[in-house]
């Protein structure tokens, strides 16, 4: 019977592939037997829920990067219309898409219209009375902004754990603007929360007055002057906790992070902990130009709003500069990494956070393979009393069934969770199902005083499209259950669906084969112990 | 071996005790469900969890004292129980707050907690897991998964209205809707937690129990062909007694591994086994009792013909026959 011959080839070959793909791996990495390493890296990989580790979901406040961008717009404008020398009685901020020019003087209208398209391409004009004008953001503007914000964010957080030195972390964007972020093998979430989630935002500038513990000192008319800015600082020599003061700065940066070609931990000139940057050559283009103009005058060095140091400029600086302040040797260093690794585009909310120690993965993966064994056993020893000689054939293919489970998993790089491996037991409970369907069938077919070979065959043919119709409402299910669920949930899914396919292979095929195999060269069956 | 041997058990006859019991379970549940409510999973609920592991012996009582004194909750409205075997001296603790969805304060209820502990001398003691969510993502989640349900049964609706008919389809679905109703009844009744483990274990059940279903309407399909005589309710009888060895056979070996998940599955799918376990037993009841039920009173009790499908009209001429030697018409299954 040659086609036997080729269905026994199909099938023994499907054991060796998927086994080799799936079971050898954690076997080998188990008892330390030798494998390829192209084997291992295919090999089935662990979830966080058995790994250990910190899983972050983290909202990117998008409106931080509108709110930038209006502020900068807003500006321009202003500067362009001191310029153009058009007085109007006021340029604010209105939300953090729209902003208002109140006080057009009536004669200067048509040229403050001439100079306002410039802002135009991002922003819509609409005029109010008493020569006022709001300009608010184009809504495909926003939406641009908004997933470039979450883009940047992204690439951010991956440069930082990149430089934390986490294996195989992932980092990937989940809905409109939630990045998720897993750390396998992380126990300090306080420092791997702080060093994704800090704004990292670093800036120079050029202070004109201060600094004064009181407000009121820098206020003209009431009013901060339109180019400046408050900014807090401490007071005091670094490194001691002093009162708040603050400092008049200008508003526009001389140079901020974007030009940092490199930060790293030093120490300042009192040998106290501290970041030393070296500027781009734009970067040191800008700060040198700067500096030789303000000699003399204060620089502040400005870390996520707020003033870290302000020293004298002594001279003209180009490339290189140090960050003081009151750090500490582990601040430096996650400082450091922060700046190396660029700013954050808008600041970063935590939704979720969730943190498993490594026993409890440990404690997780032993009760899921104790209850894998014993679930093994007590399905294989009831299919053996119930089917008796049939039963082999049943185990052998809800065996099949798992080794291709795993191996299938292996090879699409999908993760094996603690739902997924309660999947795990349940495939093997319910993919005795449709051996049981067949084998049900047969029995009937027998009593009806068929053949055994002809109530084989009536058994396997008349239940297929039963089988087809139960596994596809159930890959219906694991569908929606994929979509609904995180990580761990989607393992489940994933081990759920698999286990569904496989089992149409081995309980068709696999199975019957194996009848035919046991049939085979015998002219005359007489019963079939089932 | 024959757990079920040509039995001809009258089940439709006993519809209307069948759906008298669900209906007091469920019943039951939906009072329990008003006056206790379902505690909601960290996951859902939003709020902190927190598990610590203590070197010497702590009980709950010390914990909860703890929190009462040096927590600024308190401990009213704070859980606390032991995680998983008492000899690991695990303890899992969890307050309804999350610190604000601001920054990174998300941890800052944590920190009391762990912070209580630490003030109320309760121990020298290791953090083992902690999980803290904000309420956008159990808003997010909850919303989720009841379009995950109610999308994966009209799914189920759709395929089994497509293969099948419509009135089997409405009896698949309000048979799935069933063990839905009756496995959260116990769950609220035994006072479970709706943990995300849960909604999969619950989403998995109402794959489980439509499969169960799905093979009895194949043979009611099957057996509509060869008994065009006879009545649909004498029609669907015999589909359920031919399989009714198959439905407890394959009941049962999921049965088995879910116990075994149950026993040796750890405390982390502890929610999980127990409503796999309900949900099976509660599945294949309503396989037996419910689902074909339905389907006949959708019906009404006209002869079989008029149930009969398109293809079956081809086979016209046969003449009535019981169900179990008709292996002619068998034959001309078609669809």
């Amino acid at each position: 019977m040659p086609n036997l011959r080729w269905k026994a080839i199909i099938v023994a070959a499907v054991l060796v592939i998927f086994g080799a793909a799936g079971v050898y791996p954690i076997v080998a990495a188990r008892y330390g037997l030798p494998a390829p390493g192209w084997l291992m890296n295919r090999a089935l990989k662990l979830g966080l829920d058995l790994k250990g580790g910190v899983h972050l979901v983290l909202r990117v406040q998008t409106d931080d990067a509108l709110g930038l961008e209006t502020v900068t717009e807003m500006e321009r404008l202003r500067e362009l219309l001191s310029t153009n020398a058009i007085k109007v009685a006021n340029v604010s901020q209105a939300s953090s898409i729209e902003f208002r020019v109140e006080g057009v003087p009536e004669e200067q209208d048509a040229a403050f219209r001439q100079t306002a398209p410039e802002v135009e391409a991002n922003f819509d004009r609409s005029t109010g009375v008493g020569g006022t004008y709001t300009f608010a953001m184009k809504p495909n503007i926003q939406v641009t902004l908004r997933e470039e914000a979450v883009i940047q964010a992204r690439q951010t957080i991956e440069r930082r754990v990149n430089e934390l030195g986490v294996a195989e972390p992932i980092i990937a964007q989940q809905g409109a603007d939630q990045v998720l972020v897993q750390l396998p093998g992380v126990s300090d979430v306080n420092r791997a929360k702080e060093i994704i989630g800090s704004p990292g935002l670093l800036e120079l500038k050029i202070v004109e007055q201060g600094p004064s513990a009181a407000k009121e000192t820098f206020l003209v008319n009431g009013q901060v002057p339109s180019n400046m800015e408050l900014l807090p600082g401490t007071s005091g020599v670094p490194g001691e906790t002093g009162a708040t003061v603050y400092y008049l700065a200008r508003r526009v940066a001389a140079v901020t992070g974007r030009d940092l070609r490199n930060a790293r931990p030093s120490l300042d000139q009192n040998n106290r902990p501290a970041v030393s940057f070296t500027l781009n050559t734009e970067g040191a283009r800008k700060f040198g130009n700067v500096t030789g103009q303000n000699i003399g005058r204060q620089l502040a060095i400005v870390l996520d709003g707020r003033v870290q140091s302000a020293p004298t400029i002594e001279g003209r600086i180009t490339t290189d500069g140090q960050i003081s302040g009151s750090f500490t040797q582990e601040e430096v260093q996650n400082l450091s990494l922060i700046l190396r690794s660029g700013a954050l585009p808008a600041r970063l909310t935590y939704l979720q956070e969730l943190t498993i120690g490594p026993t409890l993965g440990a404690d997780s993966i032993r009760a899921g393979v104790t209850a894998s064994l014993v679930g093994l056993l007590l399905v294989v020893s009831f299919m053996l009393v119930y089917y008796k000689f049939s039963g082999i054939n049943a185990i052998v293919a809800l065996l099949f069934n798992l080794v291709i489970l795993l191996g299938l998993m292996a090879y699409a790089g999908a993760v094996m969770t603690l739902p997924g491996i309660a999947g795990f037991v349940l495939t093997m409970g319910m993919g005795v199902d449709s051996n049981v369907l067949i084998f049900e069938r047969i029995k009937e077919e027998l009593e009806a005083q068929r053949g055994v070979r002809a109530a084989i065959n009536a058994g396997f043919s008349r239940v297929f499209l039963t089988l087809i119709d139960t596994h596809t409402a159930a890959l219906i299910s694991a569908a929606f259950l994929f979509n609904f669920g995180t990580g761990p949930i989607r393992g489940f899914a994933v081990t759920l669906a698999v286990g569904l396919l496989a089992n149409i292979f081995t309980s068709t095929f696999v199975s019957k084969t194996l009848f035919e195999l046991a049939l085979a060269g015998r002219k005359q069956v007489t019963g079939l112990s089932i | 071996m024959h757990i079920f041997k040509n039995t001809k058990f009258d089940f439709l006859r006993w519809r209307w005790h069948a759906m008298a019991v669900s209906a007091l379970i469920i019943a039951v549940g939906i009072a329990a469900f008003a006056t206790k409510g379902i505690p909601l999973g960290v996951e859902f609920a939003g709020g902190t969890a927190i598990i610590v592991q203590f070197d010497g012996p702590t009980s709950i009582e010390q914990v909860r004292n703890a929190l009462a004194q040096h927590y600024p909750g308190g401990a009213q409205n704070t859980v606390v129980a032991e995680f998983g075997d008492p000899s690991q001296r695990r303890v899992i603790i969890r307050v309804p707050e999350a610190g604000q969805e601001e920054g990174s304060a998300l941890s800052s209820e944590a920190e009391k907690v762990e912070s209580a502990l630490k003030q109320a001398n309760t121990g020298t003691f290791a953090l083992v897991g902690r999980e803290i969510v904000g309420p956008s993502v159990g808003d997010e989640l909850t919303s989720k998964g009841i379009w995950a349900t109610v999308l994966s049964l009209a799914g189920i609706l759709g395929y089994i209205g497509f293969r099948f008919q419509f009135s089997f389809a409405v009896g698949a679905v309000v048979a799935t809707i069933h063990d839905l109703l009756v496995t959260l009844a116990f769950l609220v009744i035994f006072g479970y937690d709706l943990t995300l483990n849960v909604i999969a274990a619950l989403l998995t059940i109402t794959g489980f129990s439509t499969n169960d279903t799905i093979v009895i309407f194949d043979r009611v399909r099957e057996n509509l062909r060869s008994m065009r005589r006879d009545s649909l309710d004498h029609v669907i009888n015999v589909a359920v007694n031919q399989t009714l060895g198959r439905t407890v056979i394959t009941s049962g070996t999921a049965l088995l591994s879910s116990i075994a998940l149950l026993l040796f599955g750890g405390e982390v799918l502890h929610g999980f086994a127990v409503t796999m376990v309900v949900g099976i037993i509660t599945g294949t009841y309503s396989t037996v009792f419910i689902a074909a039920a339905i389907v006949s009173l959708w019906r009404g009790k006209g002869p079989a013909r008029a149930a009969a499908q398109a293809p079956a009209a081809a086979t016209a001429s046969a003449p009535p026959q019981p169900a179990r030697k008709s292996k002619p018409q068998r034959k001309a299954r078609a669809s």
